[in-house]
């Protein structure tokens, strides 16, 4: 990694010491940026992107109905256990085009970046990128690159955007949820937010907790192929958790989720986790299990060819829909009753004080 | 997991909750002391389940809401001196003081560290000798031996870039103080579990006697806390006001000597201003002398304010009589209104174990 | 506060006094917690660990006696589940 003689061997710009670091003037549109492009961006989405990083693409016209989404990707760590941000900023698109019912086609990716970022994690970053992209089978058409000064970013900020082609049956929605309706997980839950907190605060938990961080393309064509009109909704649990997505569909459909505790899948090592920070697993994050909505009578269905998709072996049935009753969302556990499950407020802290 | 989800069995629970229904002959108000007794209590509808039966106030048991302003102002003004990082849990990072919280602090610029243990911090100071790390340390007896332990080890490793500080309270003297407040409705406490693993349940006798009281040292989970409660509606039913430990597989009556060791090693009893109370006396901890070179308002020159307690916020918040059981958290004006977990006005409504916060939390609306 | 969690001591990792230390495992998840408080935990031990500090031991038999006084109770109680019995196919 120390060898900034690699660079100084062809670049103009005497830049000896940071040479192995992002500078300034790689964002400045002169050759160093047009080599941190076609040298270091562009081999890692080879069979994926244009020849070109273009500013714009042009790509095939299809006679079909278009899905279109962007979203600006951080975190902290840039690695963490099961994943990183390269990869999160190609599955967090992919998956938001996913549970829309649209099969994802082309993503653009812009990245900030600030000034000082060791190229070689840069490096790391795009190739964990360009290989979400070909697991994903979609091609990075076009994109951008910004370099911000010392202390205007976090390291490295990505943004991408992502366009697909809506499949039918299209799911209608949170607002056509009916009473009755089953509600389900495709995995065990809470597993990103662990593994990226267990990172960022170096709580040392041996083995580290794994990201879900992943695709869930192929859990959602299941889902159309199996159940496709029965379906309502599909959302990928994020930040918040199950608990804000839910709150989020109850005041769109105006009913009550009601949820049974001894149903939610929870891996050993977020249960552990949890109960040592005190946090409650329905209020962490996830990047790659999805909660769905479907008619009740075509739940087991679901639950069944969800079952065969990889990763999603543990799908499972946590809650139905009721008429609105004491709060949005319920839970029931130890005791008979349902408690009211509150929306997440801010990031969840650990409760250790 | 062990000792955990036997203890969350719903058929014991439900089994409990039918005894204490078929026992209690008239309602009874009791107090659990602990912030973690309260989560867990709403967090599995015990409150809802004994409805009429059994009010349950929730104590001033949740030391980030009773830590003092003053003590928030100072770890406020140590974070942004030079050099100074300051670490403390995750909770007391979100506690609203004259210029914000921690948090809002961290964002102004100042150095703030978020930690699981206080040994975690020494470890910090051990790898940056650059940094002076003071950890702000709060908490109950629970948590002292914690702290303490972390100034014995940077004692023992020569450290002199960690420092403490300190604002620790004692449960005892908060209890003594409720129930002589004339307008007590305390009629039977559930004694914090964790407390008393560390300082047994012996000198509650005393205690006990004094107010004619029944305290039941009680555990955490649903099971434990039904049993704490059904053993505090029969003593109360039959008249009697005795000392009983329904939390035996972590509480003795003498509690852990270890522990005790270390913490009278490090610290000595002292009198401690309390958020919502005043000072109580004898209702906290403080270093040692021979141990004060870890104090860290001493080690940076700094002295706690006594004028922050009557700021605007302060005085709007009704934080005293919610945490001593006078006032329910919903019949607080602001609850609910200018005062939500989200934007905290007084510290009860900042950890989940506040008694705003998780009544907000876990009733919003309805009025128990 | 006083968030306690118990965790089986699996293995010793230091026995000094003050810097006495042992992994101890909750649920999937192992952590180094610190000992000084129980010196004398064995392995296969439960502890309460609070703020990163084994700040008791376990007692097993008291649980279990615990456990058994209500174990007539539990007989002949257990819970419906909702959704096997609520019309799915
Ligand atoms: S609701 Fe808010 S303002 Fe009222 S007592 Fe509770 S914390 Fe204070």
């Amino acid at each position: 990694m120390n060898e900034p003689m690699l660079w100084n061997r062809n670049c103009p710009i005497p830049i000896a010491a940071d040479a192995e670091r992002i500078s300034l003037a790689h964002g400045e549109g002169a050759r160093l940026s047009r080599r941190l492009i076609s040298e270091i961006i562009l081999p890692r989405f080879a069979a994926t992107a244009n020849r070109r990083f273009a500013d714009a693409a042009i790509v095939t016209t299809i006679g079909c109905r278009l899905a279109i989404c962007t979203d600006s990707h951080t975190v902290s760590p840039m690695f963490f256990p099961g994943g990183d941000l390269g990869s999160l900023s190609v599955y967090g698109t992919v998956n938001d085009l996913a549970v829309t019912g649209a099969y994802p086609r082309w993503l653009t990716m812009s990245l900030i970046i600030e000034e000082g970022l060791p190229i070689a994690i840069l490096e790391r970053i795009l190739d964990s990128a360009g290989h979400a992209a070909r697991e994903c089978k979609v091609t990075i058409v076009a994109g951008d690159t910004k370099v911000v000064p010392r202390g205007a970013a976090d390291g490295l900020f990505i943004n991408t955007s992502g366009v697909g082609e809506m499949m039918d049956p299209v799911p209608p929605g949170p607002q056509s949820i009916l009473v009755g309706d089953k509600i389900l997980v495709s995995g065990p839950i809470g597993r990103h937010g662990i593994a990226v907190m267990s990172a960022r605060e170096s709580f040392a938990f041996d083995p580290a907790p794994l990201s879900d961080s992943g695709s869930v393309i192929h859990a959602v064509a299941s889902l159309r192929n199996s159940v496709g009109e029965h379906l309502r909704t599909i959302r990928d649990a994020t930040r918040g958790g199950v608990s804000a997505v839910l709150h989020e569909w109850a005041m769109e459909c105006g009913h009550t989720f009601a949820l049974t505790e001894s149903r939610i899948p929870v891996t050993d090592e977020v249960r552990g986790a949890c109960e040592l920070l005190g946090l409650d697993p329905l209020y962490v994050a996830n990047e790659g299990t999805i909660i769905v909505a479907v008619a009740s009578r075509f739940a087991e269905i679901a639950v069944t060819a969800l079952r065969h998709v990889p990763g999603c072996e543990q799908a499972v049935i946590i809650g139905e829909v009721q008429s609105r009753g004491i709060s949005p969302v319920t839970i029931r556990r130890t005791i008979g009753s349902a408690q009211p499950l509150d929306e997440p407020s801010g990031a969840p802290l650990p409760r250790i004080c | 997991m062990k000792f955990i989800d036997e203890f969350r069995d719903p058929a014991l629970a439900t089994e409990l909750v039918r005894r204490i229904r078929a026992t209690a002959q008239q309602p009874r108000v009791l107090m659990e002391v602990c912030g973690g007794q309260t989560h867990s209590l709403l967090r599995h509808g015990i409150d809802v389940e004994l409805q009429g039966i059994v009010e349950l106030i929730h104590g001033p048991g949740c030391p980030v809401c009773v830590t003092d302003i003053s003590a928030i102002d100072l770890a406020q003004q140590l974070a942004s001196l030079p050099g100074v990082v300051l670490a403390s849990f995750g909770d007391m990072l979100r506690v609203p003081a004259s210029q914000g919280s921690l948090l809002t602090a961290r964002t102004a610029g100042a150095n703030v560290m978020m930690v699981y243990s206080p040994v975690d911090a020494v470890r910090h100071a051990q790898r940056h000798p650059e940094q002076q790390v003071v950890f702000f340390a709060v908490g109950f007896e629970t948590t002292a031996p914690a702290t303490a332990l972390a100034v014995l080890q940077a004692h023992q490793l020569g450290l002199e870039n960690f420092s403490l500080l300190v604002s620790h309270v004692r449960v005892q003297p908060a209890m003594e103080a409720l129930m002589q407040a004339p307008d007590n409705r305390v009629q039977g406490f559930l004694a914090a579990g964790h407390v008393c693993s560390i300082t047994g349940y012996d000198a509650y006798d005393d205690f006990a006697q004094r107010y004619r009281v029944p305290v039941v040292v009680t555990g955490f989970e649903p099971v434990d806390l039904l049993q704490g409660i059904l053993e505090c509606v029969t003593q109360l039913e039959s008249g009697t006001a005795e000392v009983r430990n329904t939390y035996g597989r972590s509480v003795t009556r003498f509690g852990n000597p270890a522990a005790q060791r270390v913490v009278e090693t490090v610290y000595e009893i002292d009198d401690r201003a309390w958020r919502g109370f005043g000072v109580i006396s004898a209702g906290g901890y403080k270093l040692r002398d021979q141990y004060e070179t870890f104090d860290a308002p001493r080690r940076f020159g700094l002295t706690r304010s006594t004028e922050t307690n009557d700021s605007a916020t302060a005085q709007r918040c009704r934080a005293g009589e919610v945490l001593s059981g006078r006032l329910k958290p919903c019949d607080c004006p602001e609850f609910g209104m200018a005062c939500t977990p989200d934007s905290p006005l007084g510290a009860p409504m900042v950890s989940s174990e506040g008694a705003c916060a998780a009544w907000f939390r876990y009733h919003r609306g309805s009025k128990l | 506060m006083c968030l306690g969690v118990p965790g089986k001591v699996v293995e010793w990792i230091d026995r000094d006094p003050v810097f006495g230390r042992a992994l101890v495992e909750f649920g999937g998840i192992r952590r180094e917690c610190h000992m000084a408080c129980v010196p004398d935990a064995e392995i296969g031990n439960y502890v309460i660990v609070h703020a990163g500090i084994a700040i008791t031991r376990v007692n097993e038999q008291e649980a279990e006696r615990t456990l058994q006084d209500f174990a007539a109770i539990a007989e002949g109680l257990s819970e419906p589940d909702e959704f096997n019995s609520a019309g799915t196919i």
